[in-house]
């Protein structure tokens, strides 16, 4: 222990997560459940991975290059070795506990007063805002598993007019960010809202399209930015798509159309948006999917509009130790197409959906949030919780 | 109620993965994470409380640091900590109550069904 180093802070309280309509109400100890969780997050990604790491210098990888005569060259390698590591598996037990420990958290919030819930979505349900196919059939990447340990996944339905999946979406996301997306979890759209503000200040949307929406945390930062702008949440869950008009409305965004429907295939004419973001999307779709996604996105965008996209960085030219962590949710939290996806040449991608290839951009943005109640978050946390932390990759395209 | 309760704890679709050379052992290691979480929200409430209580003027939590309980209080403290350590550690006093039973003493399920 160095005397002269500063006390970690721990998370923002749970207390100030922002309240709306359709989010649940926490009592005491359920708050306490989120706020422990929070730190329980904080110490694994902070405290007990640089140990991990520690683990894999002094013991793993000398064992390694004494049997082999070389480091590994494939994070394979790296998950086979460290498999069989204590402090990996102590880890790796701890962080699968934790994540399933959030998500009964959040569904024992959730179902007490999911009557209730569901009700104050449907009351507003009727409004041109809000546009559900009964029709929808989803596909299969999303019913196939339940999507990080998410019972239900995104599109299971308790009840009719169901909201539970966002509901314990919304209200426990705090717990697993450890407060790092800010006050509405929106750190993310925030970003790329300052983003465009900063570096393209005279770009100015008329129409805007959020593809895997989810309920909308991503969206609405866009929306507050362009209040001009039609903007178009598009999502295959219908309960996602119910709680987020709901919660829209009630924080006073008006400006956006939750709309039921397919990435894959958007019903709106050619070159009707100006910008087209994904948050944290493509990695839960598919290799036929994600193509789609990027010939729909190419056919939708106008003269001189933006794609955005926001993932985790891309495997490409990275160390394979960090590779084997950052592959981690794909093996341990439901994300079958994780290590696909950041495997992509995203950059062929495009171009084989139509892009200049000169157009073609990457940069990194980390979550805005307000700095008066989330100082850590908002002084760019210095730890990493690979595949987790509110930093991320963008990888876009203009037209 | 208890349908609740099982639906809180469902399990999301897909294979769990297990890390531990011992299944049993991580088995354990998951309920006592989930105690160390119950234990957290524990004392955040009695902080809640100190805290709540110190405000109205109705108790100094200084007061609380230094308590000295007198004997019979101590006693039943005592008593309090012994109770939970029984409890607790029931499993292991078992084991060795076993040990110390006479070979043939308990009646075997077959010897009991021919009764």
């Amino acid at each position: 222990m160095h005397a002269a180093a500063p006390a970690p802070q721990g998370p923002p309280p749970y207390q100030v997560v922002g309240k709306h309509a359709v989010m649940p109400e926490t009592r005491h100890d359920e708050a306490a459940r989120f706020n422990y969780l929070a730190n329980m997050n904080q110490f694994l990604s902070a405290e007990f991975l640089p140990r991990v790491k520690r683990a894999y210098d002094k013991r793993a990888l000398p064992r390694f290059q004494a049997e082999h005569g070389r480091a590994p060259v494939h994070r394979r390698e790296v998950r086979e070795l460290m498999s069989e590591e204590p402090a990996y598996q102590a880890w790796s037990a701890m962080r699968r506990a934790t994540m399933e420990q959030r998500q009964q958290a959040g569904r024992s919030v959730v179902l007490r007063q999911l009557d209730h819930l569901n009700a104050v979505a449907k009351a507003v349900a009727d409004d041109p805002g809000l546009k559900l196919d009964p029709n929808f059939q989803p596909p299969r990447y999303l019913t196939g598993v339940d999507h990080h340990c998410m019972p239900g996944g995104y599109l299971g339905e308790l009840a009719p007019d169901d909201v539970s999946a966002p509901a314990n979406y919304d209200v426990g996301i705090f717990a697993t960010t450890g407060g790092a997306l800010g006050r509405y979890s929106d750190g993310g759209g925030a970003a790329i809202a300052a983003w465009l503000k900063r570096e393209h200040p005279d770009f100015k949307p008329k129409r805007i399209l959020d593809l895997g929406c989810g309920l909308g945390h991503n969206t609405l930062p866009l929306a507050q930015a362009f209040p001009d702008a039609e903007v178009i949440a598009l999502d295959a869950a219908a309960p996602m798509l119910r709680y987020g008009h709901a919660r829209a409305r009630s924080l006073g965004v008006t400006n956006v159309r939750f709309v039921q429907g397919s990435a894959e295939a958007v019903n709106e004419p050619d070159a009707s948006f100006d910008l087209i973001v994904t948050c944290m999307f493509l990695h839960e779709t598919s290799y036929t999917a994600i193509k789609r996604v990027f010939f729909e996105t190419r056919r939708l965008l106008a003269p001189d509009g933006i794609s955005l996209h926001i993932e985790q960085p891309q495997y490409q030219n990275m160390d394979v130790y960090e590779q084997f962590i950052r592959d981690w949710d794909a093996y341990n939290n439901n994300e079958p197409f994780w290590t696909t996806m950041h495997e992509m040449d995203l950059t062929e991608l495009a171009t084989d959906a139509g892009f200049d290839r000169t157009k073609i951009f990457e940069t990194g943005v980390r979550a805005v949030v307000d700095a008066a109640l989330f100082p850590q978050a908002a002084a760019a946390q210095k730890q990493e919780d690979y595949g987790r932390s509110a930093a991320w990759y963008v990888f876009g395209a203009r037209v | 109620m208890s349908d609740t309760i099982a639906l809180a704890n469902a399990k999301a679709k897909g294979k769990r993965p297990w890390f531990f050379d011992d299944r049993e052992a991580e088995r354990v290691f998951n309920v006592a994470l989930a105690l160390m979480q119950e234990l957290s929200v524990a004392r955040e409430r009695i902080d809640t409380l100190e805290r709540v209580l110190e405000s109205k003027g109705l108790l100094s939590r200084a007061e609380i640091e230094s308590f000295a309980p007198n004997e019979a209080q101590a006693s039943a403290r005592s008593q309090m900590h012994k109770e939970l350590i029984g409890r607790c550690l029931r499993v292991l006093q078992q084991e060795l109550e076993a040990l110390e039973e006479a070979p043939g003493s308990a009646a075997t399920p077959e010897e009991l069904r021919q009764i």
